[in-house]
């Protein structure tokens, strides 16, 4: 624990001849990195490699690589059931999903943040009251209501319960925090140049928003993507599955997992985010950073 | 019809005051609308349902009184199910926590390759919880991945997800390597915080590096850990994914956890009534925790500043 070597000269004694105390703390804090690393690492590269093999060769041994390419699992998972299908549900219900958010939110967390109307406030804390209640609470009478609305069975219920319940209002909550340190002079100077709200809000305020937005864009599109819990309690054609219902389908007549193409459909649904990862890192992780509100 | 106003009151003061109220209540009407409907109307009606006798499939709803807290009491499982949510908090807390914490001190301080191991600790938390836990799954069988790997080293594994206790290790550990990874990215923005000043001012007046981490970086870094506690906490409680996909709440109900419970009480034996007073329980739960989560952001306020 001596990075303070540098600082103070008395502990120059205790350095050994060849490696500094610096380094070797320096060694010792990527021994553990790497050691930690292998749960995380791992998993996908076991994901990956038993997607290649053949059934015979899923358990019981740990090799490298498998010994035979099987690519054509890679076929069966779109044979098996309509995954382009599930694929295309997914990516669009997350898109249309994370477009309204935008939308919504800039408009509402604007609202709340910039006009002065009776209620503001109020309306607001009321709002704040639902970011303590995870949708598990209330998902029996959301049920009823999704079915008395004649939603079930429809891609409705993934849709606008996200673009304007809980997750819509955290997002507002985010884009009202920016808007709060806008400046009033830009408004200010818009009004004068004949601006009405739409217009502001339009042309100034959410040009200077792009970092929220991507923020909230980032969060609503994992979120709206990873959801599962809705869409396996409304969704019973299988027409209808987005990608996490479909994963769990690859099972036999028996209900055992038919691995390998399980785990290529897997792949295929991980490979695409991680590639957006690698890409964008900086912005994801500073997105979550910005939500400690994500419980 | 706005358009109108602005032209009939254009010339007065009050105009333009009245005309952005009405945008005001424009702005946030549908986030307003969506609150009452799928938030305030159900927090309400899940308190009413919780005094009726319902059932999904029957349709057939008679007032209960107090029958379903009652219920409860002497609902076995119902017992089981809060005690397996305990353990399981009280399991992936420290975890993710104290694991957080610790890779956020490792990578901190200018690290060579940090954006790398960042990146690598990450990679769970982008990826869907369901792909998570079906690969979890996968490497989790007798003869599989994990078992694979202690074998090497000369340790004969469990067969992890058919054995109770084994069950709840798995569940645990996977939510973890999961989840770790925000935690890490809170810590790390915590310790970027903390004035480079004071750590140097300490270590002019001779202090060691641990006494700079003892006594600077960990008590300025303590608001942020209560702070990531509390959210792991209300995120350990509401797990359900990741149960559902790898033990189905089994085996012997090891993994049944509360919200697990709510769903096999209202979804698999339609019991709404009940499965609703369930979900009164686990209200009132988060609503403790939030409070506390609100006393802490007062004082540790993170992604409101600057």
């Amino acid at each position: 624990m001596n990075k303070n070597s540098l600082h103070s000269g008395s502990s120059a004694r205790w350095q050994m001849p060849f490696i500094s105390n610096r380094r070797l703390f320096a060694l010792l804090k990527y021994f553990f990195l790497i050691l930690v690393s292998i749960p995380f690492i791992f998993p996908f590269w076991w994901m990956f490699t038993t997607s290649l093999k053949p059934i015979s060769d899923v358990f019981g041994q740990l090799t490298l690589l498998p010994e035979t390419w099987l690519f054509s699992n890679y076929i069966e998972v779109f044979q098996f059931q309509p995954f382009a299908l599930h694929y295309f549900n997914s990516v669009y219900i997350a898109v249309l999903v994370t477009v309204l958010t935008l939308i919504m939110s800039a408009l509402a967390g604007y609202g709340f943040a910039r006009i002065r109307f009776r209620g503001n406030s109020l309306f607001f804390v009321m709002l704040l009251t639902s970011l303590m209640m995870p949708i598990e609470v209330t998902i029996i009478p959301n049920f009823y209501l999704i079915q008395s609305l004649g939603w079930t069975d429809t891609h409705l219920p993934l849709i606008i319960p996200s673009v304007l319940g809980p997750q819509g209002i955290v997002a507002t909550f985010m884009m009202r925090q920016f808007f709060l340190s806008f400046p009033d002079e830009l408004e200010d100077a818009a009004r004068i140049d004949g601006l009405g709200r739409f217009g502001i809000l339009w042309r100034i305020a959410l040009p200077l928003a792009r970092p929220i937005l991507g923020t909230v864009a980032i969060l609503t599109f994992l979120g709206s993507w990873n959801s599962f819990l809705e869409p396996l309690i409304y969704l019973s054609n299988q027409n209808l599955f987005t990608i996490p219902l479909s994963l769990r389908s690859y099972t036999d007549s028996y209900g055992y997992p038919l691995w390998n193409i399980q785990l290529a459909a897997t792949v295929l649904s991980v490979v695409p985010m991680l590639i957006v990862f690698i890409v964008a890192q900086r912005q994801i992780v500073n997105s979550f950073a910005r939500s400690g509100l994500k419980g | 019809m706005i358009s109108n106003l602005q032209r009939e009151n254009l010339p007065s003061g009050m105009s333009l005051k009245r005309r952005d109220e009405i945008y005001g209540y424009l702005f946030i009407a549908p986030q307003m609308i969506g609150f009452l409907l799928f938030v305030l109307g159900p927090l309400i009606a899940v308190f009413v349902f919780s005094f009726q006798d319902r059932n999904l499939l029957l349709g057939q709803i008679t007032f209960a009184g107090i029958d379903n807290y009652q219920a409860m009491f002497k609902d076995a499982l119902f017992t089981k199910t809060l005690q397996n949510s305990l353990i399981f908090t009280a399991g992936l807390v420290p975890l993710n926590v104290l694991g957080g914490l610790f890779i956020a001190l490792l990578l901190s301080g200018n690290l060579r390759g940090m954006i790398f191991f960042r990146a690598i600790f990450f990679l769970p938390v982008i990826t869907s919880a369901a792909a998570w836990a079906i690969v979890w799954r996968f490497l989790l069988q007798s003869e599989s991945g994990v078992n694979t790997f202690l074998q090497a080293v000369g340790i004969d594994g469990p067969n992890w997800l058919q054995e109770p206790n084994w069950a709840m290790v798995s569940v645990i550990v996977t939510r973890a390597l999961k989840g770790v990874g925000i935690n890490m990215i809170i810590f790390l923005a915590a310790i970027k915080n903390i004035p480079q000043d004071y750590q140097e001012a300490a270590r002019v007046d001779g202090a060691t590096g641990w006494q700079v981490f003892r006594r600077i970086t960990m008590p300025l870094l303590a608001p942020a850990v209560f702070l990531v506690t509390v959210l792991t906490i209300i995120g350990a409680l509401k797990v359900f994914d990741t149960i559902f996909l790898m033990t189905n709440g089994g085996p012997s109900n090891g993994t049944m956890v509360l919200v697990y419970y709510i769903y096999y009480q209202g979804f698999q034996f339609f019991e709404t009534g009940y499965a609703s007073a369930l979900s009164v329980v686990l209200f009132l739960v988060m609503f403790i925790l939030t409070l506390i989560q609100w006393q802490l952001r007062r004082r540790f306020v993170f992604d409101e500043q600057e």
